[in-house]
């Protein structure tokens, strides 16, 4: 089963949805101990970071993340999730993040030319720079949605793919058994459902 | 490099799909369930929900209809008509919509849409504006473009911008129904207004007309049009191969 963490931030309508097309199992959830029941973990997240970290934070829900990720059960963040992995992010303040990947999140804007819009909102190509478990259904130039204005820097050792928006921006990440997409995988049609399938299908790190 | 969107708009009303000229002489096209699966696995990169009779009528939104959709449907959905208050848009985004369309709603209480985006981002809320010519003026209409409320388009456009709309939809009345091309004067005007996405409705009749649109003006990041796909007069892959032919990036679906 795979729990789909609901600590008030976004809708969770589609994510569940789209478990339920690939025929896998998946829970929306804020219980601590069905998260800990669960074979994997989706972080979710839409807004902003500081109001998204505070709500995890406040759950109580951060601790029980960072543990079973530390137990090796696999996690996958998405968008604002994914960039709550990192160390720290700089959206509105320096704000930390729950630290289990390195690097941080800064607005997309230090980075594209003048009149580029913001946020990247659309599809857009993914361009794959490491092999990886949840791509192994992907290919080069495959599209998925987008909708963000800041991105993960300073993540070479986790950085799977990335894509092209005025300056080659983090799409995807992942060590171990932690995963991230910026964009989203229940917004990507096929091609985000078979990222979601791939991720069903990671081996479990350590786990009994 | 991000590719340019193209959306089917369904106007639903009964819970059918329909097609207005000129938003008259409504016809029947076919369940929107059906017709949005159709649409997700032939390439439309988004799908537009309006509840045309809504503003009018103040008929509640067909949520049976959206939640049936999001649950198959898995590309980005927007959803408008009816949407006068944040409850509204609390009720369509639990049943799955990702963007919520203002029109009228935001005409009646121009606080909706600050409201809004301060609760939900920015992202999803998008301004929907239906635009006439009147005495060689731009004029925003009301409930479904039968009440010209006498705001000039352009300054309604930026105004609303401002409050927090991450996204514009710029429907031209002019053109609408037409079929003789997207009205290409408007969309510049409010291109040149607005930094958010603007997304150009009203008049597509044939696939050059969307080659056209996105080659004048390069500020447009989607079409949208309803009847040329519903009729299956413009196969959206052939309007993407055509796209791509042209140096225009578009999404192909395989």
């Amino acid at each position: 089963m795979v729990a789909i963490i609901d600590y008030g931030v976004g809708n969770l309508f589609s994510l569940r949805s789209s478990f339920a097309a690939i025929g896998q199992a998946a829970e929306v959830t804020a219980d601590p101990e069905t998260i800990r029941r669960a074979d994997r973990l989706i972080l979710p997240g839409v807004g902003a970071f500081e109001d998204a970290a505070r709500k995890l934070r406040e759950s109580g829900l951060d601790t029980v993340v960072r543990e079973e990720a530390g137990r090796g059960k696999p996690l996958m963040g998405i968008c604002l999730g994914m960039q709550m992995l990192f160390e720290r992010s700089l959206e509105y303040g320096i704000h930390p993040g729950l630290g289990l990947l390195k690097g941080e999140i800064r607005p997309i804007s230090e980075r594209i030319p003048e009149g580029l819009k913001i946020p990247q909102m659309g599809w857009n190509a993914l361009m794959i720079k490491k092999e990886s478990p949840i791509l192994k259904y992907s290919r080069e130039g495959d599209c998925v949605y987008f909708v963000h204005s800041y991105s993960a820097v300073g993540c070479e050792d986790s950085l799977l793919a990335t894509v092209e928006y005025g300056a080659e921006l983090t799409a995807c990440v992942g060590k171990d058994n932690v995963f991230g997409c910026q964009f989203h995988p229940e917004k990507s049609g096929e091609v985000g459902l078979r990222i979601l399938k791939a991720f069903c299908e990671t081996e479990a790190d350590g786990v009994c | 490099m991000i590719t340019k969107r193209i959306i089917p708009c369904l106007d639903v009303k009964d819970g059918r799909v329909v097609k207005g000229v000129n938003f008259q002489n409504l016809g029947d096209v076919a369940s929107p369930v059906d017709l949005a699966k159709y649409y997700s696995d032939h390439g439309a990169d988004e799908l537009v929900f309006y509840d045309i009779t809504a503003s009018a009528e103040g008929r509640a939104l067909f949520t049976d209809i959206l939640t049936e959709t999001a649950r198959t449907v898995f590309i980005p959905l927007t959803v408008g008509g009816g949407i006068n208050t944040t409850d509204d848009f609390d009720r369509v985004l639990k049943c799955g919509a990702d963007k919520v369309s203002v029109n009228s709603g935001a005409i009646r209480d121009p606080s909706l849409v600050g409201k809004a985006a301060r609760l939900y981002g920015d992202q999803c809320v998008v301004l929907s504006v239906d635009v006439k010519r009147v005495d060689g003026v731009f004029r925003i209409f009301a409930k479904g473009g039968r009440e010209n409320t006498g705001m000039e388009a352009i300054e309604w456009v930026k105004r609303c911008v401002g409050e927090g709309a991450g996204e514009v939809v710029v429907n031209s009345m002019d053109t609408d129904g037409v079929r003789q091309g997207f009205d290409l004067e408007l969309l510049e005007k409010v291109c040149d207004v607005v930094k958010v996405p603007v997304i150009a409705s009203g008049g597509a009749g044939k696939i050059e007309d969307f080659i056209e649109l996105f080659q004048k003006l390069p500020g447009v990041d989607a079409g949208l049009a309803a009847s040329i796909f519903h009729f299956g007069e413009v196969e959206i892959e052939d309007l993407k191969r055509t796209m791509r032919n042209h140096g225009i990036p578009a999404r192909i679906v395989e």
